[in-house]
């Protein structure tokens, strides 16, 4: 099946890893990815908390490319997957909107795609069987905790992914990927990455609170779809760990890197080595790679 | 003296403006507390997303617009789920946001940051038609004062190849420089 591809600027940087590993699996699972071409940033939190109209319209741009192509959307990125799916919704519920911002955009937009993340096309679109038949080296004897954030989940209407207070979606695919998936209850308190570099202080509490609870549930790891999660968990990790007067080192990849290897993609080609706790050496130690 | 009546006329007018801009109705609340209960910034906050109804409720609206919670606020929506009167309550924070941002209201000191990040993101966005993260790293550096900072990490994330040097400009940055300004000519050229 194809799909029009939208990557986002955070997997051309700092969520490279995100990137290629999404690439690589999408390839094994018979997901054909076409990237949408001359796609611009949609916004991130900066457009609409400063301007309603800018919040649309940037990612409308987008979706209006995808429309010419004829495809759904899959957005890898938890922030993209939000923004490009606000802005459908709220251009589906307010024709005039939508009017305002064919107008700005100088495009035509219908509100005919869809916008998926990648973990929903994996799970509706080629199925949790169709990953099991595939598996090489399964992730039995890991234990992570699935950690989804806010924008995956929240608010309701605007994405409709998973349940906004106990999502599982993620747990099934890496459950199927022989996983051993904790319960836990901080799989969607927001770890406050859009304060990551404003109110440091405030995310490293956040932080600290959350890998708390994954370490205290015997996770040995967190695997995450969020590019902003993945960054903050790992990268304020140690502050958080120094404040609460722990020493806990719980990696923090992307479920696109664990289902690589899983399915026997070369560990050299999932961005392993670009983490700030290093997984590697857990991941050894599992005989995984 | 003040007249009260004339006082609360027009921050009712106001609490109607943030009503139709968050799409909800904050009549609604019934002050249960759930939306600061879960908010994990609450402990952080001068006036939690409660009073902030209730504020806007009693027509003082204005007043959370000097607060420092809405921008410390992460929009993460929280509140909004749990609403048991399905108030759009991080909509509210983003709108009295936004609001204080056009009427110019003077930023708290300590979250003025959050204020620098966003021009400073919007200003690539503008530029290139993507971001340019290492760009927004050190900007945020100078314009802080904050030249140490998370230099640590910086370091090895450009080693990893993670930041890259350069920024990618799309074709279309015409295209995003004519969303830009029609926008401003919409909104009222508040930026
Ligand atoms: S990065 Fe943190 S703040 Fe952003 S969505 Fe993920 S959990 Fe929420
Ligand atoms: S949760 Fe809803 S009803 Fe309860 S105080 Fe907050 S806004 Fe009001
Ligand atoms: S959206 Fe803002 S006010 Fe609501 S729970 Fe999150 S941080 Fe608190």
């Amino acid at each position: 099946m194809k799909l029009a591809y939208y990557p986002g600027c955070s997997l051309c940087g700092t969520a490279r890893e995100y990137n290629i590993s999404t690439i690589k699996v999408s390839e094994k699972l018979g997901i054909e990815l076409e990237e949408i071409p001359d796609w611009s940033c949609c916004g991130a939190t900066s457009a609409h908390t400063s301007s309603p109209l800018l919040g649309v319209a940037l990612p409308a741009r987008n979706l209006a490319i995808a429309e010419e192509m004829g495809l759904d959307v899959a957005a890898p990125c938890a922030a993209c997957y939000h923004n490009l799916s606000a802005a459908r919704v709220k251009m589906d519920r307010d024709h005039l909107l939508r009017k305002r911002i064919e107008e700005i955009i100088d495009r035509k937009y219908r509100g005919k795609v869809k916008v998926l993340p990648l973990a929903e096309v994996i799970l509706s679109r080629v199925g949790l069987d169709a990953v099991r038949d595939s598996l090489v080296h399964p992730l039995a004897g890991l234990k992570m905790a699935a950690y989804y954030g806010c924008l995956m989940v929240r608010p309701k209407g605007i994405v409709d992914f998973d349940d906004p207070e106990n999502p599982t979606k993620l747990d099934q695919i890496m459950e199927a990927a022989g996983g051993e998936m904790v319960d836990w209850s901080h799989k969607t308190e927001c770890c406050g990455a859009s304060l990551s570099l404003t109110g440091t202080e405030l995310c490293v509490d956040l932080v600290g609170r959350i890998l708390e609870r994954a370490a205290e549930e015997g996770a040995e790891c967190i695997v995450t779809a969020c590019p902003f999660c993945q960054a903050n968990l790992d990268m304020r990790q140690a502050e958080a760990a120094t404040k609460l007067k722990t020493d806990f080192r719980l990696p923090v990849l992307y479920f696109t890197q664990l289902l690589g290897i899983a399915l026997g993609l070369p560990a050299g080609e999932l961005g392993l080595d670009s983490h700030v706790v290093d997984p590697r050496p857990l991941l050894r130690e599992k005989g995984l790679i | 003296m003040l007249n009260l009546q004339a006082t609360i006329g027009a921050g009712r007018e106001f609490t109607d403006e943030i009503n139709h801009e968050a799409g909800t109705d904050i009549n609604r609340c019934y002050q249960c507390g759930t939306c600061s209960g879960g908010c994990p910034l609450f402990y952080a906050m001068d006036i939690g997303p409660r009073q902030v109804m209730r504020l806007l409720q009693t027509g003082l609206g204005e007043e959370a617009l000097r607060a420092r919670s809405i921008w410390i606020c992460a929009t993460c929506d929280t509140c909004t789920v749990r609403c048991p009167r399905e108030i759009n309550v991080a909509g509210v924070m983003e709108a009295l946001r936004i609001q204080a941002r056009r009427r110019g209201y003077r930023i708290p000191a300590a979250v003025r940051k959050v204020r620098i990040l966003t021009d400073l993101f919007l200003g690539s966005v503008r530029r290139s038609g993507r971001i340019f993260e290492l760009g927004l790293v050190q900007g945020m550096k100078m314009r802080t004062g904050e030249l140490l900072k998370d230099v640590g990490m910086g370091i090895p994330m450009l080693l990893k190849g993670k930041l890259s040097l350069r920024p990618h400009r799309i074709r279309g940055r015409a295209e995003i420089e004519r969303i830009y300004r029609k926008v401003q000519e919409m909104e009222g050229g508040s930026r």
